[in-house]
């Protein structure tokens, strides 16, 4: 059978399931999309910048549990899409991303449009393929897939010139994936797992610490299922937040530079860290010299490289989280059941200790709307059941704090780049994915200008999300800091000068409502979310609210600054 | 920590690109090299790439994990902890004026090194052997007065005794 490569692509994209492609087409890329136009039951969704397009894969793959596909033209659309690579690629999010590229025999020649993208997001993926002869491209999409999804995901760039998009050859389906060089490893060490239970068994004071591994391997389950034999309290990373259910009374919240104090406390006083799919990353440890000086340290991954990398570890567990914590379990589930809870009465009441001293607390006003209220309603009034993006700043922070996540895949952010502009286009391509959820996306007026062109996005495509806009008219992050840290130089970080976001969400056909009241925050919810079609809620908020607690960069995470 | 040399022998597709994959790797995380050698081997789909590092054991970890983690990249073998054959080849380009000719090639013989070219002015010498013994070489022609120094990395491969 002779097919175009265009045709190849768009048939191996379907084997592997796809049915949603954000794209924006561009002179190297005309073939594919003039292809997929023939294929209705693949949906195209046209953004109005590319970054918008990886940042949507991104998003729909953590709400689908499947790859992500972003499809750009070369050049310019091509580097477009380099921040929501380098994005994925931090929170090893699955996603594939084609680009056009001028026609092989231009490479090289400083053609228009052309920019080496291959060498560019080198460091960004996880690989990345230039597809130089028609007869490998159905196969070099069977391996960008299967390297996106498995193992650790990532994201994988296909670089497609526009002659090989043109080719007209013989296309045969190939076999199944065969990588002498990439073989993922899942299955645990059993001697690792017998382990990690004795030592569960032998600890006074035990912390179970989740991260974004637990999520991607669908592993809540198994993790929980732990933490109920064991009675142990249970801490998350950003990207972890989800895993656990956040309304459990062993819940102690995030952890790290923003975490809560009792989740700081216990880690920092803890004899056993049992960490499941995390890498201890700095906003999660602070001082490493000072992290947890009593703990020993249980860790599953499924990448090596993430062991041993920053903490030292004393029984690290290779492997997939789920099969590992399943092995756990089913090796728990063996034992006398007070012998996993042993003498742990002292730990359990000194955490419920600083629980009570020191909760997560703002001071409410009747004058002005807190950040955290508004949240807190949100939470309230969506009954924490709503897939939530955001963007970056403290409008995450105080999301991350004050929407207690119940069940994964609910929570979408840029977590380890830290995209501001990420929050938008991610409840966009969220709401591809799941339709009949609510999405919301929580922003501040600073970085719900990066992308906010993807609006038009929303409106057009139908794909109704609700953003929540909490505006002090700062850059509050970097205020924060700057109050804390830069004696109140407020340099470059106000943002009086700001579009009216009311009319901005009418000029693209949304609605907008704004409030200022505390006393109407509830009502402007309320009408915002049930209000059809894509909607802006702009809360004017305190000015110099400030996230707490806090750990200054670089401190120990026991040393935190509580107001 | 102690700081070691390393020498690392890694198995890799012999495709463009995976070179640029490597190096990338160590400019990007900030490790060290100190020498890189690429070659064909026996299976023409393969390449070998030796590389020597100066780091501690932290990093030594690190850096095996994180170049394994490469796709392209089949085996990671760490030579030094075993036993190894390490040789580096260099060719010196020597002025030979006529008093010191005979004094260059006596030099050559005890280093077992070879005069590959011969001129009026200057003589080309091949020498191989670990580093220390490439320096030390050329230390001694130093004062003939070098022209050039073309060298290659290390290249080592593990002795049937440190299976």
């Amino acid at each position: 059978m002779k097919l175009t490569g265009a045709q190849i692509l768009i048939k191996m994209i379907k084997a592997q399931g796809v049915n949603t492609i954000f794209g924006y087409p561009g002179g190297a890329t005309i073939d594919i999309h003039d292809e997929i136009l023939k294929h209705d039951d693949l949906r195209h969704v046209l953004v109005r910048h590319e970054q918008g397009a990886v940042h949507m894969a991104d998003a729909y793959a953590r709400a689908h549990q499947t790859t992500g596909v972003a499809l750009v033209t070369s050049g310019p659309g091509a580097t477009n899409a380099v921040t929501g690579l380098a994005s994925a690629h931090c929170d090893s999010i699955p996603i594939v991303v084609f680009t056009g590229q001028v026609p092989t025999g231009l490479i090289g020649n400083d053609a228009f449009q052309e920019v080496d993208i291959v060498g560019i997001t080198r460091p960004c993926t996880k690989h990345n393929y230039l597809v130089k002869d028609p007869s490998k491209l159905a196969e070099i999409i069977q391996e960008a897939f299967f390297i996106a999804g498995s193992g650790r995901p990532g994201p994988v760039l296909v670089d497609l010139p526009k002659d090989i998009i043109q080719a007209m050859i013989d296309f045969q389906m190939p076999g199944p994936v065969k990588m002498h060089t990439y073989k993922p490893n899942y299955k645990p060490n059993k001697k690792q797992i017998a382990k990690a239970v004795k030592m569960v068994k032998e600890a006074r004071r035990p912390v179970m610490f989740a991260g974004g591994g637990v999520i991607l391997s669908g592993a809540s389950k198994e993790f929980t299922r732990i933490a109920k034999l064991t009675n142990i309290p249970v801490t998350a990373s950003l990207m972890g937040l989800g895993a656990f259910p956040g309304s459990d009374p062993n819940w102690l919240g995030m952890l790290g530079m923003h975490g809560t104090y009792r989740a700081n406390m216990s880690i920092g006083h803890s004899d056993l860290i049992f960490a499941a799919g995390v890498r201890f990353d700095d906003r999660v440890t602070g001082n490493l010299e000072k992290f947890a000086p009593d703990a020993k340290v249980i860790q599953i991954d499924i990448d090596p490289t993430s062991i041993h990398k920053n903490v030292e570890v004393d029984c690290p567990i290779v492997g997939d989280c789920k099969m590992a914590l399943a092995d756990i379990a089913a090796l728990m589930e063996k034992e006398v059941p007070e012998d996993l809870m042993k003498d742990r009465d002292a730990w359990l009441n000194r955490i419920n200790e600083w629980k009570q001293l020191t909760p997560l607390k703002y001071e409410q006003s009747f004058d002005t709307i807190k950040p955290q209220y508004v949240v807190k309603k949100l939470h309230e009034i969506t009954k924490g059941k709503a897939i939530v993006t955001t963007e970056v700043g403290q409008n995450q922070m105080w999301t991350a704090q004050y929407y207690h996540f119940e069940a994964p895949n609910h929570f979408i952010t840029s977590g380890g780049l830290g995209v501001m502009g990420f929050g938008l286009p991610a409840a966009i391509g969220a709401k591809a994915a799941a339709p009949d959820k609510t999405v919301v996306c929580v922003a501040g007026d600073g970085s719900i200008q990066m992308n906010s062109q993807e609006l038009m996005t929303a409106v057009a495509e139908k794909l109704d999300v609700k953003i929540v806009i909490l505006n002090n008219r700062y850059l509050g992050m970097v205020r924060q800091w700057q109050e804390l840290f830069y004696n109140k130089v407020y340099a470059d970080t106000n943002m009086e000068a700001q579009p009216d976001f009311v009319k901005l969400a009418e000029a693209y056909g949304a609605k907008g409502f704004r409030c200022d009241d505390p006393g109407k925050v509830t009502q402007t919810l309320e009408t915002g979310l049930n209000t059809p079609g894509t909607v802006i809620m702009e809360f004017v908020v305190e000015r110099e609210e400030s996230v707490y607690p806090m750990v200054p960069a670089g401190g120990a995470i026991t040393d935190m600054l509580l107001v | 920590m102690e700081t070691n040399r390393y020498i690392l022998s890694i198995l890799v597709d012999n495709e463009p690109g995976v070179l640029s994959r490597i190096s990338g790797l160590f400019s990007g995380r900030g490790f060290n090299i100190d020498s890189l050698s690429v070659a064909k081997t026996a299976d023409p789909h393969v390449s070998v790439v030796t590389m020597v590092t100066f780091c501690d054991a932290h990093v030594i970890e690190q850096i095996k994990k994180q170049l394994h983690k490469l796709i392209n990249v089949m085996t990671v073998n760490d030579l030094t902890q075993k036993e190894y054959v390490e040789r580096e080849l260099a060719l010196v380009k020597v002025h030979a004026k006529t008093d010191k000719r005979a004094e260059i090639m006596r030099i050559v013989d005890i280093f077992r090194s070879r005069i590959v070219d011969v001129g009026c002015s200057h003589f080309i010498v091949e020498v191989s052997g670990d580093s220390g013994k490439i320096n030390a070489f050329v230390e001694l022609m130093r004062p003939m007065g070098i022209v050039e120094i073309a060298s290659t990395g290390t290249i080592a491969l593990g002795r049937e005794t440190g299976k």
